[in-house]
Order: C-alpha cells, then sequence, then structure tokens
C-alpha cells in the first residue's frame, strides 16, 4: 500500500490554499503535479551542469549527455523496451502521433487503405489519422463503444481486414477510464497484417507497461502526467520500422554528414531528433521515473483502483449524477466523468474551484466521444498516487451542495 | 463522514437569481421561420454554443429566437440578449454589443449605457470570475461579428 501522506509532503503544490481552502487536485489525466525531486532535478541541471549535448568535449557538455542519454534509458526500461535507440523523444504524446502519421503514415497508407480508430480516442489519436487520410486517400473506420464505454469488439473480424494497415487507439480513455484490450487487439491486426500504434499518454503513468509484452509497433506517452515537466514525450517504435522510416525534421543534430546539396543521416534515434533537444524536461522525466520506481507501479495502480472504487460508491449515494465508464475496477483507470441534467460542468466546475477542488470540465479533447455519450460536456474526476479518501468525501459533498444550489 | 457546511455566498455575485431564471427558462426559443440574419457563437474550448435567427423590418430587428447548449452563463446571456434587441437597430445592436463587451472587462459605463443593456447589468458579476467572461461574452461577440458581416454584404 501507498503511504500517501509521505507521498503527499513529497508535493510541495499540495500545502497550497485556494480560496482559504486546502487544494483538492483531481484534474491528474489533463497534468499531474511534480514531486520535489522532479522540480530538483532541473534545478540542479540549470545550476550545475547545463551545456548542450553530443557535441561539446567539455566537462558540461559530457555531463549533460550521460544525464540525457541516462534518463532516455530509464524510459525504455520503464516501459519494458528493448534497446534505447528505439524511443524519439518528442515534445508530448501528440507530437509523437503526428510524427507517425506524417513519417511511417505518409509512405505505407495509400489510396483505398483503412486505418482503425475507436470512438473513444483523444483528439491527438484521431485528427492526425484524419488529416493523413484525406492526404493519402485512405479511409478512417472506428470500433465502436458499448453502453459501459467499453469497445464493442463482436464485429472486430469484419473491422481488421486485409485492407486495415493501422490499428490506432488508446490504452486507457482520458474520459471514460475504460483500459483496452491492447495485447489481444494487437495480435488481431497483426494477423492480418496491419500495424498497431497505441496512446499511452494515460496508462503509463497508472500502471505497468511493457510494449514489448504488448507487441505493439508504435507506442506513445507523455511526461507531464507521469510526475514529469511539460515539453518532454516519448514515442517508441519497433525497431526494425524505425530503421525504414524517413527523418520527420530536418536540421542540426540529426545527420551524419553533410554537403551543399544533400546530407546522410544519424544513428537512432537521432535521426529523429533534429535541433537541440529538451534536454532538462528528459532529465526531468528521468527524476520522474525514478521516484514512481521507488512506490512501484503495481502498488500505484491498486491505489488507484481502490480511491476509484471508493469514489464509486460515493457517487453512487449523489442520485442526480450521471457516472460514465465501466463498472469493473479492474477494466477502469482513476477517471471518472460525471454529467447533472440541473449543472452545467462548467459551473460544477466554478463551484468546486471555490471549495478549492480542481476538476476538469468540457469535452476533453474528445468531441466525438462526448456526442456518443449525447451531452455537450462532462466533468471529469481523476486521481493520482497523492489523492485520499478524505478528498473524494469532499469532492462528493460539494457536488452534493452545488446541486442543492441550483436547485434552490 | 460529518457534513460540510458551504458558504457559497462569494458565487451569488455570479449566480444571481435573474440568470439563473434566464438560465432555467431561456427567452424566445420558438425558432422564427424565416430569418435575414443568422448568427453562431461557439467555443471551441468548451463546447459551449449559441444560435440566433434574426428577422429584420428595414434596418430594425423584429424578430429573434435562439437556441443553444452550455453553462448557465453563456445561456442566461444569450436569452437576455435576445430579449434585448428586439425593436433595436442592427447599429443600437452593435452599440449594446460594444457597452456589454466593455462592463465585462471592467471599464464603467454611463447611466444610458447601463440602461440600455437592462436586466444584462445582472451579468457584470460575472467579471469577477475571469475565466467565465468568455461565456458571458459568447452571444454578444457573435452578434456583434454577425452585425459587421451583414452590413458588408
Amino acid at each position: 500500500m501507498l503511504d500517501v501522506n509521505h507521498i503527499r509532503k513529497d508535493f510541495p503544490i499540495l500545502s497550497r490554499t485556494i480560496y482559504g481552502k486546502p487544494l483538492v487536485y483531481l484534474d491528474n489525466a489533463a497534468t499531474s503535479q511534480k514531486p520535489t525531486s522532479v522540480i530538483q532535478s532541473l534545478v540542479d541541471y540549470y545550476e550545475s551542469y547545463n551545456s548542450n549535448i553530443h557535441r561539446g568535449v567539455h566537462t558540461l557538455s559530457m555531463e549533460a549527455t550521460d544525464r540525457h542519454e541516462d534518463a532516455r534509458s530509464k524510459c525504455t526500461r520503464f516501459i519494458g523496451a528493448k534497446e534505447d535507440k528505439s524511443l524519439i523523444m518528442v515534445r508530448n504524446t501528440t507530437e509523437a502521433i503526428n510524427l507517425v502519421a506524417q513519417t511511417w503514415g505518409k509512405h505505407n497508407i495509400s489510396a483505398g487503405d483503412e486505418i482503425l480508430t475507436t470512438h473513444m480516442e483523444h483528439h491527438s489519436n484521431l485528427v492526425p489519422w484524419q488529416k493523413l487520410a484525406e492526404q493519402n486517400g485512405a479511409s478512417l473506420q472506428f470500433i465502436e463503444l458499448d453502453e459501459d464505454g467499453m469497445l464493442n469488439l463482436s464485429n472486430i473480424d469484419d473491422l481488421i481486414t486485409e485492407r486495415t494497415k493501422l490499428l490506432a487507439l488508446t490504452h486507457m480513455s482520458n474520459v471514460l477510464g475504460t483500459i483496452n484490450p491492447v495485447k489481444e487487439l494487437t495480435a488481431v491486426a497483426h494477423k492480418m497484417g496491419a500495424k498497431v500504434l497505441i496512446d499511452g499518454a494515460q496508462s503509463v503513468p497508472h500502471m505497468k507497461v511493457d510494449v514489448t509484452d504488448l507487441d505493439c509497433d508504435f507506442f506513445a506517452f507523455s511526461g507531464h502526467k507521469m510526475l514529469a515537466p511539460t515539453g518532454i514525450g516519448v514515442l517508441y517504435v519497433k525497431p526494425e520500422i524505425l530503421e525504414s522510416m524517413e527523418p520527420f525534421l530536418f536540421g542540426g543534430d540529426m545527420v551524419s554528414q553533410v554537403w551543399d546539396d544533400t546530407a546522410t543521416w544519424n544513428d537512432l534515434p537521432w535521426k529523429f531528433e533534429a535541433g537541440t533537444p529538451n534536454i532538462a524536461d528528459l532529465i526531468g522525466l528521468g527524476a520522474a521515473i525514478d521516484y514512481l520506481e521507488s512506490l512501484g507501479m503495481d502498488q500505484v495502480r491498486e491505489h488507484e483502483m481502490a480511491l476509484t472504487g471508493y469514489a464509486l460508491e460515493q457517487f453512487d449515494r449523489l442520485n442526480d449524477i450521471k457516472v460514465f465508464g465501466p463498472k469493473d475496477l479492474s477494466k477502469r483507470g482513476g477517471v471518472i466523468s460525471f454529467h447533472s441534467d440541473d449543472v452545467h460542468p462548467h459551473d460544477m466546475g466554478t463551484m468546486l474551484d471555490r471549495e478549492g477542488i480542481a476538476i476538469r470540465t468540457g469535452h476533453h479533447c474528445a468531441m466525438p466521444l462526448t456526442r456518443k455519450l449525447s451531452v455537450v460536456a462532462t466533468a471529469r474526476a481523476s486521481f493520482y498516487i497523492y489523492n485520499t479518501e478524505e478528498e473524494v468525501d469532499k469532492l462528493t459533498a460539494a457536488i452534493r451542495a452545488t446541486l442543492d444550489y441550483f436547485a434552490k | 463522514m460529518s457534513s460540510p457546511t458551504f458558504d457559497f455566498s462569494e458565487v451569488d455575485d455570479l449566480y444571481q437569481e435573474i440568470i439563473l431564471d434566464h438560465y432555467r427558462s431561456p427567452r424566445n426559443q420558438k425558432e422564427i421561420p424565416e430569418s435575414d440574419m443568422d448568427v453562431t457563437g461557439i467555443n471551441p474550448f468548451c463546447g459551449d454554443e449559441v444560435h440566433m435567427r434574426i428577422k429584420l423590418s428595414g434596418e430594425s430587428i423584429s424578430a429573434v429566437s435562439f437556441s443553444g447548449n452550455g453553462c448557465s452563463i453563456s445561456q442566461a446571456s444569450a436569452s437576455m440578449l435576445s430579449d434585448i434587441i428586439k425593436g433595436k437597430s442592427l447599429d443600437e445592436a452593435n452599440n449594446l454589443y460594444v457597452d456589454f463587451r466593455d462592463m465585462m472587462h471592467g471599464n464603467d459605463l454611463n447611466e444610458d449605457s447601463m440602461d440600455n443593456l437592462g436586466q444584462a447589468e445582472a451579468l457584470s458579476g460575472v467579471k469577477k470570475f475571469p475565466i467565465r467572461i468568455k461565456c458571458a461574452l459568447l452571444a454578444w461577440s457573435a452578434l456583434g461579428d454577425a452585425v459587421k458581416k451583414h452590413k458588408s454584404e
């Protein structure tokens, strides 16, 4: 079990008050808070060994290069990849998916081909494929959802066919919390010759992930949702696919040799990392991984399952609130989207903010999904390692008071 | 768990009774069959929408209908707007938008402008909640844009 009281002391922001009330931070699916060790890793870099990497023979540059590549290795190990050269550093999940769409996708998806995705994707795993389909004359197909917000796989054999070149889906829904059977779907897609991209933005921060075991071809996640700074994300690509991919961005660092009219490319993964990278924030991501590994990802998952179970019980008592997503805790993460016919999510968000409670309101960058749920917007509470049952109580009590306020 | 007490007096400025009344019972919902101007305001960040149909008689607004979906502030604000602009000329409607925008941005209005805004003055409390100002402005700035467009056609 996590020692949550101890963990909370590692997060300076959690001692803040909002309108005189202790901060109750329940917007973790948007971004997580940062522990002192991560913040300190940035300070250490800038105070002690700030330097550009891969190009200097001086001590600072060597130190920075070592720490940068060491952080990449931590990411490799953390997601169960085999080789550091399989991991390309990007800004975030969105950039990772765009990279795949505009390099591998551009050259491997042609007119008449199909890209299969789902109706629970974040815009970042939908719009890049819309654009690619339009550019290359391919079409998008969708796996529908059932009433519990799980993928309806009853017709999966009709959906994944010889025409399917890519299955792009989320590991965990940022709206419903649904954890998808990505390993099984990857096997089905591979049988038909399709590649698989998994959006791991919501899964990697909250559960053990092993990309080798999943056998997926592409896997993307962001640092900022897992205790790390903003501006650093990771794209994993299977080595044999990465070898064949054209670069995404061109310029310094990604080249081997350059002449007046042509150039050759650097080795992997640097071939995909043009320009000075986000050195400090990758080092910060390394520190975040150290922190999560010190807790143990199985313990993280266990804590969030218990808290989500407790929260769902409390939500059950709020009769006027509809909760979305699977009932089965083993099939959902710590994300609870809810809706009231009487109080719009933005009004709910404003009222809760007055109580120091931070939740997300809106369409959560998943407009096709919110449309499917027949709502314009929802409110969403999402948990992490530092959240407590007491905070869940504050949330549900404030929701009750808000419903009463609007019913007056 | 002991039942905590909530003091929402701070938000009473935001959610005045007249605003909640417009939210619960929005005005001018019956769609007018023919329109001369269609006004649409969408906030892509939150998904709030307002749609207005406006019938002109010469240069003045003879009928308005509105529909929409969104938070109490965006919908109440649109409902109030749809009441206020009836019978006004397009220039007057645009002036109302400008005055309302000034009010939301914290500028003092003269007495005439305040009178013209009528019930919508109740929305002045929204300016204490900066993040919600865009909700209040949604219908009004859409109207301002539509008037500009109509006049340039």
